[in-house]
């Protein structure tokens, strides 16, 4: 049998191992509603335009090109009836008085008044407060799925070196086709979750009516945060993998796995608290760590060029390979060390065991 | 043809610390050979490197003359030392993997699981989880994972310890009708006695080096000093004056004694005859314990 075929036999029992887990299917649908909510409840709470009662035929033009659903009464008595009855959020009567139960109807007020005209030098092309978020949202993504998952690479390993099924394993197929098998294995798992996560956040935004102009930006930087997402993920799974091997028991994850876990965390912080830092966000969006993260987010505000995504992805690309080759020496040289745990140096320094 | 598989100086350290030193040795398809030796002498080391689990600093390993590669391992059934299996998988399921990893498509392996957990009297145990087996059921789902493939040759390491008697004689079916297929067979115990019963070869292995390898018969001639014990109706103290005899052990009528070399054992039976009848007279062969402390010492 082929590494291959070897590899695809054990990545078929990961996937049907995770999900028989219920753990695993509950965490998703819950995350995925999570993200659902965050995209779908502002926009319905948010309450579309404001509608509003008016008699005077004039006034009821100027607030209908202002965008509001305006309801033409007979007159301000029959207009401040359907304000208390609940039936509109604000009347316009005579004399350009606005009526309103408890909230002043800002939009209402606004179609009303004359405003300077402003003109800004260096518009900022995103809301702020979808500039912070979206970041955020990507980074929590990223940050989440690739701990969880690559924790799940760490611990199956250390399950089969723990029961010792681990003797049995490798003496039918190669580790690479074991180490293979789980990686692909939960990396297309966590690919699938942060995929439907992404669709959920895109049908639920389109559904709860979200301004096009935000669709639009948000569509490339989901888009390639997928790719990023995949080959980030991957770029530190063999490493996951080489954690699990160094421990000997579950006990031990907690420490082995430190540097890794940093890799995973310090992006994630640096991202949330440089967002609005260009300088700072050009540079992560090159550094593979954080480049999954900080390069989309840099695509949602406009900030990066065409091409620049391409040149991270690849130097992403080319760190995975590097690191690939690290977990894997790591995995290999260690699985078979049952007597305690394996520091880091010492696996990489210690001799082919097969 | 046979199949041998053949262990051919094989030399491991660890550490600086040589553990295996120019090991040789033979099994023999059709056999079943029994590999002794006491706690760190070299068995588990020596199977790992068969298994390619472990690679040997020297050596080499060879099936019907050709070194072993992945291919021809893959086709090896193994039970390591130190047992493991999936704790929260079935127990048909992981047997199931275990014959997929060895090449078998998933409605072979199916079925030959079914197969193999009915003979193994753990067919209604099947869909259980491994943690909820009783210890003994887990070995003996181990030893399903052992055999699923219908390996071409049997690695062993203690696969009696931790089963139960009627276990035992399960598992010792199935070695003998996978020995009688043709199949090599090697197996490592601290049981002298189940060994002595079972081998048809024995290999006897002492600080990482082979004292003694060969068919069990007559590496027992070869051990057994020319021993006899007579049993009589009356007192046999007067062996102490018959010529070329050297008693090793009396207790009344029964004596246990050597043979100088030359000397008739006939001659001694005809002066037990002379003095009154002779209940049982014959030679001893010692024990596999015997020729152990003795190889090893």
């Amino acid at each position: 049998m082929s590494t291959y075929a070897a590899a695809k036999v054990v990545a078929a029992r990961e996937i049907r191992v995770k999900l028989r887990d219920k753990t695993f299917i509950y965490s998703t649908v819950f995350t995925m509603l999570i993200f659902l909510a965050a995209t779908v409840l502002p926009v319905v709470f948010g309450g579309g335009q404001d509608s509003v009662a008016v008699a005077d035929r004039a006034t009821a033009a100027t607030l209908q090109q202002a965008g509001l659903d305006v309801t033409v009464v007979a007159d301000d008595a029959a207009a401040e009836k359907l304000v208390r009855d609940g039936t509109v959020d604000a009347a316009v009567l005579s004399g350009r008085q606005v009526v309103a139960m408890e909230e002043a109807p800002d939009d209402v007020v606004r179609a009303l008044s004359s405003a300077p005209e402003v003109r800004l030098l260096a518009p900022d092309a995103t809301d702020p407060t979808l500039a912070f978020l979206v970041p955020f949202a990507l980074a929590f993504v990223f940050f989440f799925t690739s701990l969880m998952f690559g924790l799940q690479i760490a611990q199956s390993v250390t399950e089969e070196k723990q029961t010792r099924i681990v003797e049995i394993l490798v003496a039918s197929v190669p580790t690479r086709a074991l180490l293979a098998g789980k990686v692909a294995a939960l990396g297309l798992l966590a690919f699938i979750q942060v995929a439907l996560i992404a669709i959920v956040t895109l049908v639920g935004a389109r559904l709860a009516g979200m301004e096009s102009g935000v669709l639009h930006a948000l569509q490339p930087a989901i888009g390639w945060f997928l790719p990023f997402f995949l080959i980030g993920f991957v770029m530190l799974a063999t490493l996951w993998a080489g954690v699990g091997a160094l421990a000997a028991r579950m006990e031990d994850l907690g420490g082995v796995s430190q540097p890794v876990q940093m890799a995973v965390m310090l992006p994630f912080f640096a991202v949330i608290f440089l967002n609005e830092n260009d300088v700072a966000m050009r540079i992560l969006s090159y550094v593979p760590f954080s480049a999954p993260i900080a390069m989309p987010a840099r695509l949602f505000t406009g900030d990066a060029a065409v091409w620049e995504p391409f040149v991270a992805l690849a130097l992403v690309a080319a760190t995975a390979v590097a690191l690939l080759a690290v977990g894997a020496r790591v995995y290999e040289r260690t699985l078979l060390r049952t007597n305690g745990k394996t520091s880091w140096a010492t696996a990489l320094r210690a001799k082919a065991s097969v | 043809m046979t199949t041998v598989l053949k262990v051919d100086g094989v030399s491991r350290s660890f550490d600086g610390r040589q553990v295996l030193k120019d090991v040789s040795f033979a099994v023999s398809g059709g056999r079943m050979t029994g590999f002794v030796g006491a706690n760190g002498a070299g068995k588990t080391t020596t199977m790992r490197i068969i298994l390619g689990v472990l690679a040997a600093d020297s050596g080499d390993v060879t099936l019907a003359g050709e070194p072993l590669t992945r291919a021809i391992r893959q086709r090896f059934g193994y039970m390591p030392e130190e047992r493991g299996l999936y704790p929260k998988m079935t127990i048909a399921e992981q047997v199931v993997y275990l014959g997929q990893l060895h090449g078998l498509s998933r409605a072979t392996a199916t079925e030959r699981t079914t197969r193999l957990l009915d003979r193994l009297g753990l067919g209604e145990r099947a869909g259980e989880k491994l943690e909820k087996l009783s210890l003994g059921n887990q070995q003996r789902a181990q030893v399903a994972a052992a055999l699923v493939h219908d390996p071409e040759v049997l690695v062993l390491d203690e696969p009696f310890s931790g089963l139960d008697p009627l276990a035992v004689e399960v598992m010792v079916g199935v070695l003998r009708e996978r020995a009688a297929a043709g199949v090599p067979v090697l197996f490592s115990s601290h049981q002298l006695e189940l060994v002595e019963r079972l081998c048809d070869d024995l290999v006897i292995i002492a600080d990482g080096t082979i004292r003694a390898a060969g068919d069990g018969a007559s590496l027992r001639a070869g051990y057994a000093e020319p021993r006899f014990q007579l049993l009589v109706d009356t007192d046999a103290g007067w062996l102490r004056d018959q010529r070329g005899v050297t008693l090793i052990d009396l207790d009344g009528p029964r004596a246990v004694f050597d043979l100088d070399a030359g000397v008739d054992d006939q001659e001694v039976l005809r002066a037990a005859l002379a003095r009154g009848p002779v209940r049982s007279f014959g030679p001893v062969t010692p024990s596999l314990a015997e020729i152990f402390r003795e190889v090893v010492a």
